[in-house]
């Protein structure tokens, strides 16, 4: 178990995970079989980098397209156009089957129970992973035990239980475990302490950083929480309607948020500092309809810095910026009346 | 590797061990379960248990009342010992009501899941086809196939089977397609799974027990539409002992002796019943909340 996975291909300078053009939309049934149909824009042209190493945040409010944004990085679901390369190898190409692809990257699930088979005991669940990819019975069950301890349930108590003796803490332990045993090199963790209470929740929260050190693991972690994300992630990923709108080093981020929508979140995150209490809602209205997103910034309608322009130009975003954001306002001559002033300001950085 | 060493690993008991646990507190699922107990050890040892020959005929004996000499529960139109026939016939009425529904879990639990697990224009395919034999009602689809293949037990049982497959894949299909939903089924194609080994380790464990249920139920069914195909000529052929065949033979002595017509549709009527207590029982015996 000692032996790290030693697939790396490219070093430590070349991202892991590059996501290009993302896209899914979902087609709503149709009312009548000649109406044209109707798409959700799940996912709207998303794209990314997530380096070795890091924990990449991902933030955003429900619906925004973060689950999904998950699932297809696993394939789970097909996506529609985009391209994603793992460590220098297009994913489902010559070089990196997705077999192959779905050994170094694993996913854990929000619900802690649902993702478990409620018929196998913990420790089948764990070793089916590996056993798949290869590894004998005896020797798949072995790894499982050891996985159990290092995820703090000692095996001789919890590998022939079943899911539903466990408590929510626990079976998400399991379900970290059952995605470390095929050796993974990237997890994917959707949503994962978000079910579990605040005390839980922590003591997961420094399992994960306990295994990332010790697997050498890059987190995507998607979150809702803006707190966990901020103590978790070296970058945050934010996304709203199915887009990525700004992307940047944590503390960057929280501390000087360049996307008014950013900008609102933080704003709407609760505090105890009394002289800081949030009085008004800082955004109002729900998110637009991603059946039918608006044209321009999709963050236009609710923007309180909006100008005509923004309902006209879909801003573009610059992944290579160290800060990168999808605004207007921060993108030169594009006749936003504050466009020049930001664009100064991101040369400073 | 960190050692394995001998102290026990704390087991719990299984899904099924407790799943028979909680159906040994219900007293009518039990006292069902002894009932078919009996029935069956009745038809496994039928020949060595019958006081009398059941083939014997006798023109002076004919319909003789329950507890006459030599006839504990009477005799039927030919004069042959009616508890001899009855336990006789338990062999040729449970193998009717069993069979086809055997054949049709097999099969049909197949359609479902490859249905349930494949979706889309599979899906479609099979269940449309399955629809067609829903749009008839099951007594008419057995006889109608029956007297098609003409009669004897072989067509009997093939035309129940096809009866029984539409329902069983329905249900099966419909337990695949909310098994395939949920979280671990996806976290087993995460991990690279492909789809025979998901459905052999994930889909089938929590597919067959619904399933296997639901086929419990319908031996009842069948074991009456069995015998309503020998009462119509198209099952068992005389002078072999079935309930329902017997129960047809008899049906012109209902105003001279109605206690012996009635006893060979008493038997079926237990049998079915105790077969759907049963099945009641272990369906909410698998209710576990977990």
């Amino acid at each position: 178990m000692s032996a790290l996975p030693a697939d790396d291909v490219g070093g430590p300078a070349q991202p892991l995970l590059t996501v290009r053009g993302l896209l899914r939309h979902f087609p709503l049934k149709r009312n009548l079989p000649w109406q044209p149909r109707a798409v959700v824009r799940a996912v709207d042209g998303v794209d990314f980098v997530v380096r070795k190493g890091e924990t990449l945040g991902v933030v955003g409010e429900s619906g925004c397209g973060k689950s999904t944004t998950a699932r297809l990085l696993m394939h789970l679901i097909a996506p529609d156009a985009g391209e994603i390369v793992f460590d220098g190898r297009v994913v489902g190409g010559n070089d990196l089957p997705l077999r192959e692809f779905r050994r170094q990257v694993q996913m854990v699930f929000q619900d802690s129970y649902a993702s478990l088979n409620p018929r196998l005991t913990v420790e089948d669940s764990i070793a089916f992973g590996p056993q798949v990819h290869g590894l004998a019975h005896r020797a798949a069950v072995e790894r499982a035990r050891d996985l159990l301890a290092r995820v703090g349930l000692e095996p001789r108590r919890f590998a022939e239980r079943y899911p539903h003796e466990l408590s929510g803490g626990q079976r998400q332990r399991v379900n970290i475990a059952r995605a470390l045993a095929v050796q993974p090199r990237l997890l994917i963790l959707d949503e994962a302490v978000s079910a579990l209470d605040k005390s839980v929740e922590a003591q997961v929260l420094n399992l994960l950083l306990d295994l990332k050190e010790q697997f050498d693991l890059t987190y995507v972690f998607i979150s809702h929480d803006l707190h966990v994300v901020r103590t978790l992630s070296d970058r945050v990923l934010v996304m709203y309607l199915g887009r990525v709108a700004e992307l940047g080093a944590t503390e960057a981020l929280f501390t000087a948020p360049l996307h008014p929508y950013t900008g609102a979140l933080l704003a709407s995150m609760p505090t105890l500092d009394p002289d800081r209490r949030t009085t008004e809602a800082p955004l109002a209205g729900d998110p637009p309809n991603p059946i039918d997103p608006p044209p321009g910034c999709r963050f236009h309608t609710r923007c309180p810095l909006a100008e005509p322009v923004c309902a006209q130009r879909v801003p573009a975003i610059d992944l290579a910026a160290p800060h990168a954001v999808a605004c207007l306002m921060h993108e030169p001559g594009s006749r936003h009346s504050r466009a020049g002033t930001s664009s100064e300001k991101r040369t400073e950085e | 590797m960190s050692a394995v060493a001998a102290p026990a690993f704390e087991r719990s008991p299984g899904y099924w061990s407790t799943v028979l646990r909680r159906l040994l507190r219900d007293k009518v699922a039990v006292a069902a379960g002894i009932v078919v107990l009996l029935l069956v050890l009745m038809a496994i040892f039928g020949p060595y248990l019958t006081p009398a020959d059941p083939y014997a005929s006798s023109m002076l004996k004919r319909l003789q009342p329950i507890g006459a000499e030599g006839y504990p529960l009477g005799s039927d139109e030919l004069g042959r010992d009616l508890l001899s026939r009855l336990i006789l016939g338990a062999r040729l009425s449970l193998f009717m009501g069993i069979t086809p529904v055997l054949f049709a879990f097999v099969l049909g639990t197949a359609l479902g899941v490859l249905a349930g697990y494949a979706g889309g224009a599979v899906n479609a395919t099979i269940m449309r086809t399955i629809d067609v034999f829903y749009a008839f009602p099951s007594v008419l689809l057995a006889i109608a196939l029956s007297g098609a293949l003409g009669a004897g037990i072989g067509n009997a049982l093939l035309s129940l089977t096809i009866v029984f497959i539409p329902p069983i894949a329905r249900v099966a299909e419909s337990v695949t397609a909310q098994v395939r939903g949920r979280d671990y089924v996806e976290a087993a194609r995460a991990s690279g799974a492909g789809a025979f080994t998901i459905v052999r380790v994930h889909v089938l464990g929590n597919v067959l027990g619904p399933v296997f249920v639901y086929a419990t139920s319908l031996i009842a069914v069948s074991m009456i539409l069995a015998s309503g195909l020998s009462f119509l000529g198209l099952g068992v052929k005389p002078p072999e002992p079935e309930w329902g065949l017997m129960l047809n033979t008899l049906r012109t002595a209902i105003y001279t002796q109605p206690w012996i017509a009635a006893l060979p549709g008493a038997m079926i009527f237990i049998t079915s019943i105790s077969f759907n207590m049963l099945a009641d029982g272990l369906r909410s015996a698998m209710e576990v909340k977990q």
